[in-house]
């Protein structure tokens, strides 16, 4: 089981902000294949430059496990102020 | 301080909060972002954080800037939600023995708050929302503090 957040553009585009996943895939990379495979249009926005994931709340770069009951999220380009 | 709130906040208020009880402090520089009407182009601006990431990433930074700047002290306020022309978006402030100090440390929050930090941000106009991207300056302003202190 895991939990995916989408934040921004990520979630206009899906028109999903948070979503249970159970059973969850083994990895980051196969959680994104996944949505991906079910939504091209996510997968073309996951896929764009500055999107980075973070998992547990820490940004992480390349695969990882997915441990079960994590918290995953894909973070579009930031901008505050 | 970090905090994040839904609601409008007075920059004033908080400007004097911060200046309370402070004899060895000597400067005191702050900065206030409001957000702008584009002419029109800008009805509403809406700014989504990540709760509980939002606030750790900025903290990892402004205690970066405490140490590298040898601040006393620091307080940063972010909206989130929707946010109205005119209405104050940010507000940073930051203590320090002398002026110089105070004025960078200020600088370099906002710089990181404006492309690095992790908000997202749309503006809804007449002619529907679009989300706000950092820009090559935002990008560029930010790169200015990657380099050590001094070199």
């Amino acid at each position: 089981m895991c939990q995916v957040l989408l934040f921004g553009r990520l979630a206009d585009v899906a028109g999903w902000r948070e979503r249970r996943l159970d059973p969850a895939p083994a990895t980051l990379f196969g959680l994104r294949d996944l949505l991906s495979a079910e939504d091209a249009q996510l997968g073309e926005a996951l896929a764009a430059p500055g999107v980075q994931a973070a998992l547990e709340k820490a940004i992480v770069r390349g695969d990882r496990p997915l441990p079960h009951g994590c918290e995953v999220a894909f973070l579009p380009p930031m901008s505050g102020g | 301080m970090i905090r994040l709130t839904n609601e409008a906040f007075d920059p004033g208020a908080l400007l004097t909060a911060f200046c309370a009880d402070r004899t060895e402090t000597g400067a005191v520089a702050s900065f206030t972002g409001l957000c702008r009407a584009e002419a029109g182009a800008a009805q509403t601006l809406e700014l989504e954080a990540y709760p509980g990431f939002t606030e750790s990433a900025i903290a990892e930074i402004a205690e970066a800037a405490k140490t590298r700047f040898a601040l006393q002290d620091y307080e940063i306020v972010h909206r989130v939600g929707v946010i109205a022309p005119g209405e104050p978006i940010v507000f940073v402030a930051t203590a320090a023995s002398h002026r110089r100090a105070a004025f960078e440390a200020c600088d370099q929050l906002m710089d990181y708050l404006k492309s690095r930090a992790p908000f997202w941000k749309k503006e809804h106009g007449p002619d529907g929302a679009r989300w706000i991207e950092p820009t090559t300056q935002d990008k560029a302003d930010a790169e200015r503090w990657d380099k050590p202190a001094g070199a």
